[in-house]
């Protein structure tokens, strides 16, 4: 209902464009991704085409070129100090590396995936045991344990990459697992299970298609890994020495530095580019499954954008003696406020559209209106509040007197404190988990008094806004009291300095009606007792009847009706307000059609 | 006449967190019964274990004593082969439109997806997906969209389609229109409404919210801390309620009409104020 509502319009307009872009096709439409694809294909090709492109075998011995330099006649990239070609061992090493990737990876994902999964969606003792089990093949020593093993597994490349496949399992499991944990609660998993399928079929479908994404990318991790380990491992002397791959390639180069330090090169240079356009490729995949991201246009940059402009001078405005003879007895008044957002491609999408409204002292002032109808972006434009990539723009925007136009930060934060307060939807996103209810209010005090002070002021308010034990509720942590304790701490808070304007966003939507009821008298005592002016954003009209004196309703980013709460209640003008007002569930009416079947009575 | 479902004396806890620690008690003996065709509101406030009660009957909790019988068969523990029968006759739709319905799936895969995990080819199940977006009101193309593309009610709608695609008999319908906007929400209902008078379904329809019970149910039964404190005919209970708890929660719930709203909320007024003095 506040943010989000960016995002649900968008899904609407989606509706009418569908556009589907594979992961991979995302992939290659940015510049980091195309070039870390090309790097990766080239290599892995000239791999596969080695037995073509090679001019000697990689372990053929040749005494007349021993440590020829490059570009010598059939030694591309000249011949290493036992006179075999580094062109050809290069070939040689690469499909040493892809294989020892594709092991290493392959085996960690194969075992992390099948036991997270199992793990992670069966759950109880089972999870219980694999995790333990995981945990114990995560303290040994990967690469020591490669080494000590090396009998056993005869030193052949691949028996040791598997190995190491196996070592590393445990990162993998430990992601699968978590996902799956994360996915097993979502409702539509729940759905699967009651509409009859199997958990093999949950599991495929459903879980396995939302973890694949970070298994991909931390498989490609893991394979610079392996590529990694197995050239290290290579260059110690483990395993056979017969083979080319870069491990030995290096090895026997750096015997060789003084007299032939370029063939330390072509080794390295292959190994660090295959190495960093998978690490790419990974964080590519990360950012195409991140999904599009709205960046905002060049030229707007310029201009910082949550900042308030005035878009015309105020002498222009038709109206602007009125409005300047009316401002003295408004609290707030606000002249065509605009909001807009960047598309993604580049155009921008105004979600308030030119809306005037005031607010008298004293006044309680609901705007209602329907998900996405910019409600809560006008109030947060009020506050100062919208995320950077807004634009906002307004004619008049005057509080108490103090214009909120093309205001510094420092005022603004100063306005915050002292003249206008907010109580947010959610109370409970709204308290910091990590400190103490008390330490939360002291801090906001602060500013204007002594610690002492603060702290007993904070108390005082605690009382005020109906804790019954407002000592024990200012040491307690966010977590230990309820929702509705939770908002009544907010609005302590918000009241504090007295504001002359309080901004509420949806303040009950998310508490029970039994505590919604008393937050509402609470706001209309406290309002009472400071005179303070209201603006009320609300979709429920029920609330609106209760509190409000005056009601905006708003639609599209409009205003489209404004007036008394009993004129709009009852003689609604304004074709949206009608349907709006004949979409409330009439209380006189109860079903009464029976049961198809003709069962009456139960009871 | 047998009632559809029928549960009696159900008790339910969660295993508490931590070695030994104690189990809190969510449901705490909770009869009831719902007829075919029937509509019965279960009202309660967060923590009531309306919710919890609704899993249970879905076979997404396990109950720790009493029994659910379903048309006569006892489903209190069915194993999972019998629940994947029970699929044809309940189903369910959730409150959140948004994480109801997997993003990864086209449209016409998530309804078709109940027809084939019970033996249907894929084909038919195809086939039946017009049939099924004609029948909650969504054009035939939604079929090839993601869920992604629709707004929160033809979500709803899409999760109701889905929930029919097995010609159920009853409904666990969970908050299925709190989440909505008010224009949209009186639409749902009314899809409801109209669906349950052509298949003859019945609903157990849990929500927190009066005027929307007040406006489906044909009985509503009041829960507060796990235990069923008033059931009765819709009328009866929002406008005679007997239980003290149901007149504190029908005097809470704001109605749209200031000056109704001032006459309910010093009625609240004088409840509390003699509630605490006595």
């Amino acid at each position: 209902m506040t943010t989000p509502s960016i995002g649900q319009t968008t899904d609407v307009g989606a509706a009418n464009a569908p556009k589907r872009i594979g992961a991979f096709r995302r992939i290659i439409s940015t510049p980091l991704g195309l070039f870390s694809v090309i790097i990766l294909l080239s290599i892995v090709m000239l791999g596969i085409l080695e037995p073509v492109l090679r001019g000697h075998d990689p372990n053929t011995a040749e005494l007349s070129a021993i440590n020829a330099p490059p570009g010598t006649p059939g030694y591309f990239l000249g011949a290493d100090q036992n006179g075999r070609d580094i062109w050809s061992r290069v070939l040689a090493s690469i499909n040493v590396s892809v294989i020892s990737a594709l092991i290493g990876s392959g085996v960690a994902v194969a075992i992390g995936s099948i036991f997270g999964l199992i793990s992670g969606y069966i759950g109880k003792r089972l999870d219980g045991v694999l995790a333990w089990l995981f945990s114990l093949l995560m303290t040994f020593p990967a690469m020591i344990l490669i080494m000590v093993l090396q009998p056993i597994t005869g030193g052949t490349y691949q028996t040791m990459m598997a190995l190491f496949g196996i070592f590393i399992s445990p990162g993998i499991f430990w992601l699968v697992r978590n996902l799956v944990i994360g996915v097993k609660n979502e409702l539509y998993v729940d759905a699967a299970k009651v509409s009859g399928l199997s958990n093999r079929r949950i599991l495929s479908r459903h879980v396995l298609y939302v973890v694949r994404g970070p298994i991909i990318i931390s498989a490609a991790f893991m394979a610079t890994a392996a590529i990694g380990i197995q050239a290290g491992l290579a260059f110690l002397g483990f395993g056979s020495g017969q083979d080319a791959n870069f491990g030995t390639m290096t090895g026997d180069a750096f015997l060789n530095i003084y007299r032939a330090p370029l063939q330390l090169l072509w080794p390295s240079l292959f190994l660090a580019l295959m190495n960093a356009a998978l690490v790419l490729l990974g964080n590519a995949y990360r950012d195409a499954l991140a999904g599009p991201q709205a960046v905002a246009p060049r030229q707007k940059k310029k201009q910082s954008a949550a900042k308030l402009e005035v878009t015309k001078p105020l002498e222009a405005h038709p109206q602007s003696a009125e409005v300047s003879a009316s401002a003295r007895a408004e609290l707030l008044s606000v002249r065509n406020l605009r909001v807009s957002y960047p598309n993604l491609d580049g155009t921008r999408k105004e979600v308030v559209k030119g809306t005037s409204l005031f607010i008298r002292p004293g006044e309680i002032v609901g705007l209602v209106g329907e998900s996405g109808s910019g409600k809560s972006q006008t109030a947060f434009s009020i506050l100062g509040l919208l995320p950077k990539q807004a634009e906002v723009s307004a004619d008049v925007m005057n509080l108490a007197g103090d214009s909120l136009l093309q205001q510094d930060g420092k005022l603004l934060r100063r306005m915050r404190g002292s003249v206008i307060s907010y109580i947010p939807q959610e109370p409970m996103s709204n308290l910091d988990p990590s400190f103490t209810i008390g330490s939360q209010l002291v801090e906001g005090l602060r500013a204007s008094m002594s610690k002492k002070e603060a702290k007993e002021t904070a108390l005082a308010l605690l009382a005020r806004v109906g804790i019954t034990d407002p000592e024990r509720t200012f040491k307690s942590y966010p977590h230990q009291i309820s929702g509705g304790m939770a908002q009544r701490v907010l609005i302590a808070g918000a009241v504090a300095p007295r504001p002359k304007l309080l901004i509420a966003d949806e303040p009950t939507t998310a508490l029970d009606v039994t505590v919604q009821a008393e937050i509402l008298d609470l706001l209309r005592d406290l309002q009472g007792e400071l005179g303070m002016g209201v603006l009320l954003v609300t979709h429920n009209f029920g609330v609106v009847a209760d509190l409000c004196d005056r009601v905006l309703v708003m639609r599209d980013g409009e205003i489209v009706e404004g007036g008394h709460v009993r004129t709009i209640f009852r003689n609604p003008s304004h074709p949206y307000t009608q349907e709006l007002i004949s979409s409330i569930l009439d209380e006189a009416t109860v079903r009464t059609d029976p049961e198809l079947v003709g069962v009456k009575e139960h009871k | 006449m047998n009632p559809l479902l029928q549960v009696s004396k159900l008790r339910l806890s969660y295993p508490g967190r931590g070695f030994r620690s104690a189990a809190p008690e969510v449901l705490r003996g909770v009869s009831l019964d719902i007829a075919p065709g029937e509509t019965v509101g279960l009202v309660g406030e967060s923590g009531s274990g309306k919710t919890t009660l609704g899993r249970a009957v879905l076979g997404l909790a396990a109950p720790t004593s009493g029994s659910i019988t379903f048309d006569g068969n006892d489903i209190t523990a069915a194993s999972q082969r019998e629940r994947r029968k029970l699929a044809r006759d309940i189903q369910v739709v959730f409150q959140d439109p948004y994480t109801s319905l997997n993003p990864a799936l086209q449209i016409a895969d998530i309804l078709s997806e109940p027809l084939i995990a019970q033996g249907q080819k894929p084909a038919d199940a195809r086939r039946s997906v017009t049939a099924l977006l004609d029948k909650v009101g969504l054009p035939a193309d939604s079929a090839a969209r993601y869920p992604r593309e629709f707004s929160g009610g033809q979500r709803q709608r899409i999760a109701i389609a889905r929930a029919l695609a097995l010609q159920p008999r009853l409904i666990v319908c969970d908050e299925p229109v709190s989440a909505l906007d008010l224009t949209t929400q009186a639409r749902i209902l009314d899809l409801l409404i109209d669906l349950q008078r052509e298949t003859g379904v019945a609903y157990l329809f849990i929500t927190h919210d009066l005027s929307v019970v007040r406006h489906i149910s044909h009985r509503i039964a009041v829960m507060f801390r796990g235990e069923l404190v008033e059931t009765g005919p819709t009328a009866q209970v929002t406008e005679e309620p007997e239980s003290n708890y149901t007149r504190r929660l029908v005097l809470a719930s704001p109605t749209a009409d200031p000056d109704r709203q001032r006459q309910r909320r010093e009625a609240r007024r004088m409840l509390s104020h003699s509630a605490s003095t006595t």
